[in-house]
């Protein structure tokens, strides 16, 4: 408990709380005015704005395009499904510099429907909804699909017996019993959007910004520390509210519904309309999931003889001291070693919080684990610079820096997946081998480690999928000899030139190939007791 | 060196102020099988864990082959606990659970290998090496709990009600079988139970627990035919017990004065009066009841019988005697069957 409280302590408050300390804390004295003065601008009043209402827009479109998946998923057999839930699965683990590179690939000057239709949607909002959308799909069809395949159908029957209609039966009974479910994904997409920076950097254009783009553009553009440090604040504030109300409805997830296997539930669709609905949402898979990432390959490959994936090995472009493609190496490294920090942390957290005897602190300890997923990821990346260069914690300069940050995302994903698992050993059969002549090591060896290690490597590579893609801490304290790979795409995207462009979409490509498989991977290894994602 | 092989003194355990275990003082001999007797919350479960030093004791000593085991963990302790759901490790297969105490023990695979063929046989389970713990039925399961419990050689084998989970056709037969075993393999068995069958059949000595204390220790036979209070009896079974007040060769009670025999100890006790000692008359003779209730019990058939103004009676009679519902008796008591109970009154 002592380690992850430590390493959260140190990597996480501390370089925050310097941030915004910075910003308030003016000649010695705290300016607590500055509040005020900042919330009452009028640009800054236009971004809240629009940061609360695409969130609340990207949820109710996420739910409204997701919610039938989620049914077919659940209720319906068919060829291929395992396939396809792995494909919907994709886009979640995707770096957002590669959806946004993506969308833009599809809807931006030059994109697919430009060349078609002469139709750009890159300047408008709809280009930022859809990619949230496309983001978000696999939360809505995971956390609510997940469930609603469990829940007995005899339940539905029952109802129908006594005489309720299909859709009464749907309304009165199946609705109920998956509200919680329903509030929970809304909640994890309505926070996910709130807090989206890599998407919107790149599709928002001048126009629109989220806080998120805002605190950046404060800290990294206008260097208005006070400005970044308010917002941040705002941020942190209506992010604790909207995982307070996540943890609520979670709990209520798991009171008493009567659960069956998933695989008894589902058959073969029957009928005109059934059959309607299985092929309207493939069709909506195929044009909002798969055609932006085929575009986006498509794009990568349009230089004759794969001249964007060569540009990629020679450094004449000027825009880093390295050849682009060493960037591959870096994401790996990094994203290797972060996820062993992950692992060893959220692995403490999660034995931690397991142990029966843990009080109300350490349960408390649980809910915090999931702020980094919503705190300000430029602001930890920037508190990282400012609060970590003075000995005796002087890591500037090492290259241990990126994997801390990368893996502050990483431990809530691992706390998540482990958690159910480790709560399932029953105690006693620890007791058992402790009976037998097991030490406290050998039983954790024994017992607890073949029990876990399936979710152990799921933890693994989501932690390393997560790792990869992080944009908003790296690109402040990635050094500009060692760029990861999203922090190249967005600075080759940044640059002007058909060139540049080719080679951010072949870069994305390669992250994106590297994501999917390390998923695909996982997927296969996935066991029925899925994680709270 | 103390002579029991087991010897529990002054032990205290304490669940958030409520004393689970209190002051329970324990003997085991060597060979010997004792039954811890007790409905469930009676701290009986917890004696075990209390030996097996899965609980720490807030106070008292536990002493195993007259060694004092405070401070010893539980992995070291050597003794075998065989528990209620069987907790067999379910990615091992049978011959991986028998074998997990050995190898933990760090005997050689060859030994390991002639050891768990042995046990196997041992338990009526030869062959069953590689078959899949979740392939196993109730019983099966239950005999591999055991051979992976004995395994090691415990110098204290446990059972937490160890036929709990079976049907009781099994457990009967089961029951007979593993006192024979530990009468073949001489091992010392402390085993807890709820079922009185169950204790009566495998022990040589049953002790009854209430609320963290020790009723009652004796043989099976002791036990039954001298319930140590109205506790204990009521645990039994027997319904008959009522409040007395002993009198020379009579006590008095609701149901009117009954004879006792001339050693019964005089004033207020508590009395057991077993079902057959109630015999039923013609209604005009004794005392006067109403046929209430009959349950026919294979061998006999227990009858209720409600008296006027007084708790109802159990009675036993054979098949062609019993009266039916409703109809008119008169009963009469038998002295020979009648209980004076020690301990505190309205114990």
């Amino acid at each position: 408990m002592a380690v992850p409280v430590a390493f959260f302590g140190l990597f996480f408050a501390y370089p925050v709380a310097a941030i915004t300390a910075r910003g308030l804390k003016i000649d010695g004295v705290w300016r607590f005015g500055r509040i005020g003065d900042v919330l009452a601008q009028s640009d800054i009043r236009h971004v809240l704005w629009f940061t609360t209402w695409q969130a609340l827009a990207s949820t109710a479109l996420t739910l409204l395009i997701a919610l039938p998946g989620a049914y077919v998923f659940a209720r319906f057999d068919f060829r291929g499904k395992q396939v396809l839930r792995a494909v919907v699965t994709v886009p979640f683990v995707l770096p957002t510099v590669v959806v946004g590179t993506a969308f833009l690939a599809l809807l931006g000057r030059g994109g697919l429907l430009d060349e078609l239709w002469g139709v750009r949607l890159d300047t408008t909002v709809w280009a930022i909804l859809l990619a949230h959308v496309f983001f978000n799909y696999a939360v809505v069809v995971r956390t609510v699909g997940g469930l609603w395949s469990q829940l007995d159908p005899r339940q539905e029957e029952a109802a129908r017996v006594l005489g309720a209609s299909r859709f009464a039966a749907w309304r009165r009974v199946t609705l109920p019993a998956l509200g919680p479910a329903v509030a929970a994904a809304a909640l994890m997409v309505f926070l996910f959007t709130f807090t989206s920076f890599g998407v919107v950097q790149i599709l928002g254009g001048p126009t629109f910004s989220t806080l998120e783009v805002e605190i950046y553009r404060q800290t990294s553009e206008i260097f208005d520390l006070s400005t970044a440090a308010v917002l941040t604040l705002v941020q942190f504030v209506a992010v604790g509210a909207i995982l307070a109300v996540h943890a609520w409805t979670v709990r209520r997830r798991e009171t008493a519904l009567r659960l069956v296997d998933a695989s008894v539930t589902a058959r073969r669709p029957r009928g005109g309309g059934q059959w309607a609905l299985l092929v309207a949402v493939l069709a909506t898979i195929a044009v909002l999931l798969v055609l932006p990432l085929a575009v986006l390959v498509e794009r990568s490959l349009d230089a004759p003889g794969f001249g964007y994936y060569k540009a990629l090995t020679s450094d004449e472009g000027g825009i880093f001291l390295v050849p682009p493609i060493e960037a591959v190496g870096n994401s790996l490294q990094y994203a290797l070693a972060a996820t062993a920090i992950a692992l060893l942390i959220g692995g403490l957290a999660a034995a931690a919080l397991t142990r029966r005897d843990a009080g109300r602190l350490v349960r408390g300890f649980d809910a915090l684990l999931m702020l980094p997923l919503g705190v300000s990821a430029v602001t930890v990346g920037f508190g990282f610079l400012i609060a970590l260069d003075k000995p005796p914690l002087d890591l500037r300069s090492t290259w241990i820096l990126v994997p801390l940050a990368q893996a502050l995302v990483g431990v809530p994903f691992v706390v998540r997946t482990m958690l159910p698992v480790l709560r399932a050993v029953d105690g006693r059969l620890r007791e058992a081998a402790a009976v037998l002549g097991a030490s406290p090591w050998r039983v954790w060896r024994e017992v607890d480690l073949p029990m876990v290690r399936r979710a152990l490597l799921i933890a693994a590579g989501f932690a390393f999928a997560v790792s990869l893609g992080e944009f908003g801490a790296t690109v402040f304290i990635a050094r500009p000899d060692n760029p990861t790979l999203p922090v190249a795409v967005a600075r080759l995207l940044g640059r002007a030139g058909e060139l540049n462009y080719g080679q951010a979409m072949a870069l994305s490509t390669i992250l994106m190939v590297v994501c999917a498989v390390a998923l695909l991977v996982l997927e296969r290894l996935r066991t029925d007791r899925t994680g709270e994602f | 060196m103390r002579d029991a092989k087991l010897e529990l003194v002054g032990a205290t355990v304490r669940f958030g102020g409520r004393a689970v275990l209190d002051s329970v003082g324990l003997d085991v001999a060597e060979h010997e099988i004792v039954s811890v007797l007790g409905p469930s919350g009676s701290g009986k479960s917890t004696l075990l864990r209390v030996v097996a030093g899965l609980q720490p004791l807030d106070e008292g000593r536990v002493f195993l082959d007259g060694r004092d085991l405070h401070g010893v963990p539980a992995h070291k302790r050597g003794v075998g606990l065989m528990f209620q759901d069987h907790q067999l490790f379910p990615q091992r297969d049978v011959g991986g659970n028998v074998a997990f105490g050995l190898r933990m023990h760090g005997e050689s695979k060859g030994q390991q290998a002639v050891r768990v063929r042995e046990l196997l046989d041992l338990v009526g389970l030869p062959g069953a090496r590689e078959r899949a713990v979740a392939s196993l039925s109730g019983g099966e399961q239950q005999r591999v709990a055991l051979a992976r419990a004995l395994a090691p050689r415990p110098r204290l084998l446990m059972l937490d009600e160890p036929l709990g989970q079976l049907d009781r056709s099994l457990r009967e037969r089961l029951v007979v079988e593993l006192r024979q075993l530990f009468g073949e393999l001489g091992t010392t068995v402390l085993a807890v139970t709820h079922d009185q069958g169950e204790a009566f059949a495998l022990a040589d000595r049953v002790v009854v627990m209430r609320d963290g204390r020790i009723a009652q220790s004796g043989t099976p036979l002791e036990v039954w035919q001298r319930p140590a209070d109205a506790f204990v009896a009521r645990f039994l079974g027997f319904e008959n017990v009522t409040a007395a007040t002993v009198s020379g060769e009579a006590a008095d009670t609701p149901w009117g004065k009954l004879p006792v025999p001339s050693d019964a100890r005089q004033g207020e006790v508590d009395l057991l009066v077993r079902p057959a000692g109630v015999r039923l008359v013609p209604a005009a003779e004794g005392l006067r009841c109403t046929v209430a209730a009959r349950t026919f019990r294979g061998t006999h058939v227990a009858v209720r019988l409600q008296p006027e103004g007084a708790p109802w009676l159990e009675a036993a009679c054979a098949l062609r005697d019993a009266p039916e519902t409703g109809d008119e008796v008169g009963v009469a008591f038998d002295a020979a069957e009648i209980v004076v109970l020690g301990g505190a009154r309205g114990a």
